[in-house]
C-alpha cells in the first residue's frame, strides 16, 4: 500500500521525506564535505573535478554548478545542506531562500519586513497565491515576463 | 529530589547569533527583536537553574544523512561549538551534565522510549542561539554559560518527524526521569525552533502571525490538545521548516500541569516579525 503523502499538495514546496533522502543521498554527503575549510578551497579551485570525485547524478552537478537551488531540491537536495554551498558562496540564509522565489535579494527582505508571505490562496495547489506555480517568478522578474 | 521548575521556549534563527557575534543588536532592524529577550536576561540571573534541558535540532551538523536519530540525548562532559560553514560562533564550550543525562537516558529508555545516547558531538546554531539569547552575549574564553547544559537533538530534517503527541508524551517521561534523581537540582527545559518560516521554493517567506499565536494560546493553555495538531498543518499553516514547533512540546509535556498539577503561570510571551526568514517566538512558563 502506498504511504499516505498528504504534503504534495502544498504549492512552491517539496518535503525532505525518505524518498527524496534517497535520490539525493550523495548531493547532500557532497554538501556536507563543505564543513571542512580544506574542502572548501578544493572545490572553490575546481568545481566539475571536485563535483565528479562524487556519484552524483550529472543533473544534480549542473544543478550545483547553477546554484539553482529549487533545481538541487527537485533531485534530491534538502536545504539544511545546500546551506552549505551557500556558506561556502558567503551567503546568508536570507539570500538563499530569496534566491528561490526569482525575487531580488532587496524584494525579498522587503517582503520579511512587511510581515512575510501570506498563506492566503498558498495552502493547497490550485489556489491563486503568489506561491502558485502560475505565478512565477516572483518580483520584478515576473512583472518582466507580464510586460 | 531534582525538580524541573520552569520551561522556556524560543526560535533559534542563526542570522540572531550572528547578530549578536557581530554586534548589531542595537541596529533599527534587530533592536525590537531583542527587546524582547531583556525581561528574559534578568529572569535567568533570578530564576538561575542548576541544568538547563535543552531541546533543539541539529541542521545537517553533526548529523549527516549517514545517521539520522529521531531523538538523541547527549551525556558527555562537554560540546564544542560547531563550524557550519562560516566558522564556529565565538561562544564559550558548553559544559554536560553526564550523571543527570546519564539517569534520564536510562529511565527514559525504560519508559518505552528509544533514544540514541551521544558522547561525542559539536552543538549548532539551534542550541547556541537559544543560549545567547537567555544569557546574552558571552566572551567565548572568559566568558561562560551560566550552567551545565544537556543537549537534546530531535530530527525535524527528515521527514517524518516525531508526532507532536509523541514530543508531549517524552517531555512527560522527561519530568517522571527528573524527579527521580536523587541529587536536589533546579532544571529548566526549554523548547525551541519555529515559529512559522520556510527556507525552500516558490512559496519561501511564509509567515503566519494568525496561526502562530493561536498555536501559542493553544500551547499555554490546552497542551494535549496542541500536541494533537498533525504535521500536514504545519507544513501548510507555519511553513515546511514551521514543522520544528513539535520540539516545544517535549518541554511542555514536562510541566507539572501536565501529571495534575496547577496550571503553569506566564511569566513571559513574546512574538516578532521577522528574523531573516522567520517570526520569532518566545515563552517562559513557571511551574
Amino acid at each position: 500500500m502506498a504511504l499516505d503523502k498528504p504534503y504534495q499538495d502544498v504549492p512552491g514546496t517539496i518535503i525532505f521525506d525518505a524518498e527524496q533522502s534517497r535520490k539525493g543521498y550523495w548531493l547532500n554527503q557532497f554538501c556536507m564535505s563543505l564543513m571542512k575549510a580544506e574542502n572548501r578551497e578544493r572545490f572553490k579551485a575546481n568545481e566539475r573535478a571536485y563535483l565528479d570525485e562524487w556519484a552524483m547524478t550529472e543533473e544534480q552537478k549542473q544543478a550545483v554548478l547553477a546554484r539553482d537551488l529549487n533545481w538541487c531540491m527537485r533531485t534530491g537536495g534538502n536545504i539544511y545542506f545546500l546551506a552549505k554551498i551557500g556558506a561556502t558562496d558567503g551567503k546568508s540564509f536570507q539570500q538563499m531562500a530569496g534566491s528561490m522565489t526569482g525575487m531580488t535579494e532587496e524584494e525579498y527582505r522587503a517582503m520579511m519586513i512587511s510581515g512575510g508571505r501570506s498563506a492566503e490562496g498558498n495552502r493547497y495547489i490550485g489556489e491563486d497565491g503568489d506561491a502558485q506555480a502560475h505565478r512565477q517568478p516572483q518580483g520584478k522578474a515576473g512583472q518582466a515576463k507580464k510586460d | 529530589m531534582a525538580r524541573i521548575t520552569a520551561s522556556v521556549y524560543t526560535s533559534h534563527v542563526p542570522a540572531i547569533g550572528a547578530a549578536m557575534d557581530l554586534g548589531k543588536t542595537q541596529e533599527d532592524y534587530w533592536k525590537p527583536l531583542f527587546a524582547g529577550y531583556d525581561f528574559s536576561k534578568q529572569w535567568m540571573k533570578d530564576n538561575k537553574p542548576d541544568v538547563i534541558f535543552l531541546v533543539y535540532n541539529d541542521h545537517a551538523t553533526a548529523f549527516s544523512l549517514d545517521l539520522i536519530p529521531t531523538f538523541a540525548i547527549g551525556t558527555a562532559a562537554q560540546y564544542q561549538p560547531a563550524d557550519e560553514g562560516w566558522g564556529p560562533r565565538p561562544v564559550p564550550v558548553v559544559q554536560g551534565q553526564p550523571e543527570l543525562a546519564s539517569h534520564i537516558a536510562q529511565s527514559v529508555i525504560q519508559q518505552d522510549f528509544d533514544l540514541t545516547i551521544v558522547n561525542k558531538m559539536d552543538v549548532d546554531h539551534g542550541l547556541t542561539v537559544p543560549l545567547s539569547l537567555m544569557c546574552g552575549e558571552q566572551h567565548p574564553q572568559t566568558g561562560a554559560w551560566p550552567c551545565p547544559v544537556i543537549p537534546f537533538a530531535v530530527n525535524v530534517v527528515q521527514y517524518p518527524v516525531p508526532s507532536g503527541r509523541r514530543c508531549f508524551q517524552l517531555g512527560q517521561a522527561i519530568r517522571r526521569a527528573v524527579e527521580s534523581f536523587d541529587e536536589d537540582l533546579n532544571v529548566h527545559i526549554w523548547g525551541t525552533g519555529g515559529m512559522s518560516h520556510q527556507l525552500q521554493g516558490a512559496r519561501a517567506g511564509l509567515i503566519n502571525r494568525e496561526w502562530d499565536n493561536a498555536w501559542l494560546d493553544q500551547l499555554i493553555n490546552d497542551p494535549a490538545g496542541c500536541a494533537d495538531t498533525p504535521h500536514i498543518d504545519y507544513v501548510r499553516e507555519a511553513g515546511s521548516e514551521g514543522i520544528e514547533l513539535v520540539m516545544w512540546l517535549i518541554a511542555r509535556g514536562a510541566m507539572a500541569d501536565v501529571a495534575g498539577g496547577p496550571a503553569p503561570k506566564v511569566a513571559h510571551r513574546f512574538y516578532h516579525v521577522p528574523a531573516s526568514n522567520t517570526a520569532v517566538g518566545h515563552l517562559i512558563l513557571e511551574n
